[in-house]
């Protein structure tokens, strides 16, 4: 029989949710690396008893911990990220130039057919890979040293790398997501890069239309589609249909289209979801209203899914990596919020539950299907 | 070459790092300075390296402090001896973690 397992990161350390295929009885195991953060949890395609953790500290820095038991026990590797040549400098939120400095992995993405293969999205924004399981990190450098680095600038949460996705059909096309530089593109295993934000709109900078400098806050895609990408921007949900050479609004009837989190539904390549935000200065849903709205026909027609989820007094947010889905029959959709509940729906949002109710604030949450 | 035993004491996040409870007892080659225990820590434990201190520069992370008798010595150079009672084993190297937050 099919189980679920959820991967959650939270910022007092990890925890992991098991269940059968009805996903309606979960076991809670955790946490895991206790007082840690664990900024993002991620499961190798390849081999799901292969999970990588990113475990980082004010105090202690950056750990990257690795299980090759379905995370039952963990072995720290490789925690050393050194940039490739002189990084030189980006800009500070003032615009002054200011020197590139590691400070965490936001982002583990696990390569879709070999578990020793893994990609990092750090901050200050850089792409990484290993390939001898976490045993040494390497810079991919062309993404930093294409020519738009020194003009990028941090978000508000510094300046990540927080989306890595590498396209199915052809693993040396790879799409990530810089706050607030924007989305980038390469077609050649990480050699070379091209910023792709052609079509976003971001009134709060100098050139609302620039080429790079948008908060890109996540984007997802549907691996039966890999040139459609869908992106939740600090304002505003896009899609692209060519691989992000240009991107089209699909906000539609959101009531709001601030947010972090966007996803796909697993079966339905233009099923997606989305958790409205009230405002950059606000970062709680509309009304006190905890809604997750879905869009049936890949954007601008969205309709709200509230059953089982809080609708007053509800002031939590979801964080950028804190929603995936599941692969079986009837798609699981699970979010975190930084008010520690995990929420599952099996049946692609219809209706919610709580898996958990009080963990620390979610920071990621990752699920897999395992057979 | 003359070794000493020298007693460390970590923090708690550390101490389960590295997989250890209690203090750590090291044996650390001459001269003992504060890098040279570091050192030996770190190649006994080369789980906590980058942890205490930068990979590169090996400075002192942030929101950590090194005691010795009772004294914070995180601003004197790491090349200084550390006192006596430390290279003899009777008081511990502390590394501590600041009390931060509210």
């Amino acid at each position: 029989m099919s189980k679920v397992r959820v991967l959650v990161g939270t910022r007092k350390g990890a925890f992991i949710l098991t269940s059968d295929g009805k996903r309606e009885k979960w076991d809670i195991s955790g946490p895991h690396f206790a007082g840690w953060e664990i900024y993002h949890m991620k499961g190798s395609p390849a081999d799901t008893n292969r999970i990588y953790a990113s475990q980082t500290s004010g105090w202690f820095g950056q750990v990257v911990q690795r299980s090759n038991d379905g995370g039952q026990t963990w072995e720290p590797v490789d925690n050393k990220f050194a940039y490739a040549h002189n990084p030189g400098t980006h800009q500070w939120y003032d615009g002054t130039p200011h020197p590139w400095e590691f400070k965490r992995v936001w982002h583990l993405e696990p390569s879709l057919n070999d578990p020793d293969h893994v990609y990092a999205g750090i901050e200050d924004a850089a792409i990484f890979e290993t390939k001898d399981g976490g045993k040494s990190w390497s810079e991919l450098p062309g993404l930093r040293e294409h020519g738009t680095g020194p003009k990028w600038q941090p978000g508000a949460g510094g300046m990540c790398l927080h989306t890595i996705i590498v396209d199915p059909r052809d693993p040396n096309r790879i799409y990530i997501a810089i706050s607030a530089a924007g989305a980038f593109r390469t077609d050649d295993g990480g050699n070379t890069w091209k910023p792709i934000n052609r079509g976003l709109y971001s009134k709060y900078i100098p050139d609302p239309t620039a080429e790079v400098g948008h908060c890109v806050h996540h984007i997802a895609m549907h691996p039966s589609r890999p040139n459609t990408l869908f992106m939740q921007k600090h304002w505003d949900v896009m899609r692209t249909d060519n691989a992000g050479d240009q991107w089209t609004k699909v906000s539609g009837n959101l009531p709001t289209d601030f947010g972090f989190v966007i996803d796909v539904h697993a079966h339905e390549p233009e099923t997606i979801y989305v958790v409205p935000i009230k405002s950059d200065s606000e970062h709680f849903p509309l009304d006190g209203k905890l809604q997750v709205f879905r869009s049936r026909t890949g954007g601008n027609e969205w309709e709200p899914l509230t059953k089982g989820l809080p609708q007053s007094d509800c002031y939590v947010n979801v964080l950028r990596d804190a929603m995936a889905v599941d692969k079986l029959d009837s798609c699981g959709v699970y979010f975190g919020t930084t008010g520690g509940q995990v929420y599952a729906s099996a049946n692609a949002g219809d209706t919610w539950a709580p898996i958990v109710r009080d963990l620390p604030a979610v920071l990621s949450v990752e699920v897999q299907t395992l057979a | 070459m003359n070794s000493h035993r020298i007693r460390v004491e970590l923090p708690q996040h550390l101490r389960t790092l590295a997989g250890v409870r209690g203090e750590v007892s090291l044996e650390v080659a001459a001269p003992i300075t504060l890098r040279s225990v570091l050192d030996a820590l770190e190649a006994r434990y080369p789980t906590l390296r980058g942890t205490i201190r930068d990979h590169d520069t090996l400075k002192r992370r942030d929101f950590l402090r090194f005691f010795a008798c009772e004294e914070d010595i995180s601003h004197k150079s790491p090349d200084e001896p550390l006192p006596e009672e430390v290279t003899s084993a009777k008081e511990p190297l502390l590394i501590i973690g600041a009390i931060a937050g509210g």
